[in-house]
């Protein structure tokens, strides 16, 4: 065998090992997730634990519903998404259709400095400037119902703000480029029968990028599915009904804060509140998959 | 050529043997002063920083000893106790009956006092423990029923599983009927959150409030050290580590163990944590 050979089969089965790691990895996650968030199924039923509403694992007669913990998940990541995409959308509009000069400079890397911030960091100011905001919000919508549990700032309404922020640079970056592959004869068309520059942006250029759009909402629907540290840190904690001033607690955050103590089934629930959003994050890879298919068999 | 390579194997073995030589000599010597080993500790999650601070500064004095510390919760670790996996069950509370009877021995190495916190500016000091348990349950809700300003209360508290949760609602009689407006889960963060938002209440370990919140009196007793040793204070709880049989029967390790806790150093560690020392 000469040098040449070689190193070309030496080259490929680096290659293989690194793609083998990869796969393992996934593969491996998803049999222990499977494996350790289904054994809790067995012992308190599918029903009780997905569909309880009482959240109380260190009772005497403990209780594992998770039912308000998915859907203030659900919740949480849907509302974000509803502030979040026309926000985004319309920056893409600006970055792809208009901003030419300094001024589309400034706002670009306003957008990449804004994807790099770490979570946390969302989730310190969120904290100190958000919260005590939305106490006085609560304080003067609820100032006369004696009924209302004051939460002292930390609620829904608050995650969702800082996820409608966090999920801005991915909806922004991914729309900005389809909206860019769109091919200028086809504005030149629209501009060409008399339609205005809105117009055409709007009718013409934003349903051409229609698929590449939607890649950039479902991305961010993953960013803020998964999203935990800067949750934890502005939305209370307790387990409530995602009411926009309730305090709530996500499927991450469940995880996050109670895993440090918990034991026995509280620990293994925890498990399967990890499989439940797992799976949601499946779910949200396979709609991906799906819409970026579409988007190719069109071209 | 040769002769070198030979000249250098016998000084490589002389300096070998010269090296075992020492080292057998040294540990010998070591052996009989002091002690070697492990000693293994199981339990309350709460007794996190008082352990490592004391197994820290043990094995200064006792280089040879590892101590081990595993926080699995009181009733996890003396179940490791009573099945003779560890030397030391740490429970953040009295045994139970079941588990005294299964040979287990209580020896109180500290305590515990739980502060009850609100901000600054809240003009409430006292409470009764009856009305502290009704605002965590959620049937007080103002602060004007308990003769402060009209400002609502805000209930929080940690996360479930923290054994300061656990041992606050089991002192205070409201295990699982808490009402809290945030759970949160870490001490650090119940501070701050108490701090910041006026018309909160929390509570903390004794030992970190600090000058950024009030510490309230229960039942017209301060939270202050006296107090809980004279055993009038509702919130405190001790810290136990229990061994398997009495203190006499024990190994040389777990002995020098417990010799070194009612040492004045110690007793410093103990201090040092913001723990108070049993009499």
């Amino acid at each position: 065998m000469n040098r040449k050979t070689m190193v070309e089969k030496t080259v490929k089965y680096v290659l293989t090992v690194c793609a083998v790691i990869a796969v393992a990895a996934v593969f491996s996650i998803t049999v222990y997730m499977f494996l350790k968030g289904t054994t809790a199924f067995r012992e308190i039923g599918i029903r009780e634990l997905l569909f309880g509403t009482k959240w109380a694992p260190t009772a005497e007669e403990p209780s594992y519903g998770i039912l308000y913990i998915i859907l203030s998940s659900v919740v949480g990541t849907g509302a974000a998404v509803l502030i979040g995409v026309p926000i985004g959308l319309l920056t893409a509009v600006f970055f792809s259709e208009m901003a030419k000069g300094p001024m589309g400079g400034v706002v670009r890397s306003a957008v990449e400095l804004l994807a790099a911030i770490p979570s946390v960091i969302y989730g310190l100011v969120g904290m100190m400037v958000l919260n005590p905001w939305m106490y006085r919000l609560e304080k003067a919508i609820y100032a006369n119902d004696p009924t209302h549990r004051f939460t002292g700032g930390a609620n829904l309404l608050a995650a969702v703000i800082v996820l409608a922020i966090m999920i801005l640079p991915t909806v922004i970056s991914v729309s900005t480029s389809s909206l860019k592959a769109v091919s200028v004869q086809l504005r030149q068309a629209s501009l060409a029968l008399g339609a205005t520059k809105m117009q055409t942006i709007f009718k013409v250029v934003i349903p051409a990028a229609k698929s590449g759009i939607l890649t950039g909402v479902v991305l961010g629907i993953g960013r803020a599915l998964g999203e935990a540290m800067a949750i934890n840190m502005v939305a209370g904690g307790a387990v409530n009904i995602p009411l926009p001033f309730h305090s709530v607690r996500t499927l991450t955050t469940q995880i996050v804060s109670e895993m440090g103590y918990a034991q026995g089934l509280h620990r293994q629930v925890l498990f399967t509140v990890g499989l439940v959003l797992y799976i949601f994050i499946m779910i949200v890879n396979f709609i991906l998959l799906r819409v970026r298919k579409k988007e190719a068999d069109r071209r | 050529m040769k002769k070198r390579i030979l000249t250098m194997i016998c000084a490589v073995g002389v300096m070998a043997l010269a090296l075992t030589g020492c080292g057998k000599s040294n540990s010998g010597k070591n052996d009989s002063k002091e002690l070697s080993g492990t000693l293994s500790l199981a339990g309350s999650t709460s007794m996190e920083k008082l352990c490592e601070a004391m197994s820290e500064s043990f094995m200064d004095v006792y280089p040879g000893v590892t101590v081990t510390v595993e926080y699995t919760g009181s009733g996890a670790g003396l179940e490791s106790l009573a099945s003779g996996s560890v030397d030391i069950g740490n429970a953040s509370r009295h045994l139970k009956d079941g588990e005294l009877s299964a040979g287990s021995v209580e020896n109180v190495v500290a305590i515990d006092g739980i502060a009850v916190i609100t901000d600054k500016k809240n003009t409430v000091t006292d409470i009764s423990s009856e009305d502290l348990a009704k605002i965590y349950r959620g049937e007080i809700r103002n602060w004007s029923e308990l003769g402060g300003k009209e400002e609502a209360i805000v209930v929080i508290g940690r996360e479930a599983g923290s054994g300061t949760r656990d041992a606050f609602e089991e002192l205070l009689g409201v295990k699982d009927a808490c009402a809290y407006a945030q759970e949160l889960d870490s001490t650090g963060a119940v501070l701050a959150k108490v701090g910041s938002i006026s018309g909160a209440i929390g509570y903390v370990s004794l030992d970190v409030v600090d000058d950024s919140v009030t510490a309230v009196s229960i039942d017209g007793i301060e939270p202050t050290e006296e107090k809980i040793l004279a055993g009038k204070y509702l919130l405190s709880r001790p810290f136990v580590m229990a061994t398997k049989g009495d203190l006499t029967g024990q190994n040389e390790l777990v002995k020098a163990w417990f010799d070194y806790i009612s040492s004045d150093a110690g007793k410093q560690v103990i201090k040092k944590v913001g723990l108070i020392i049993p009499e």
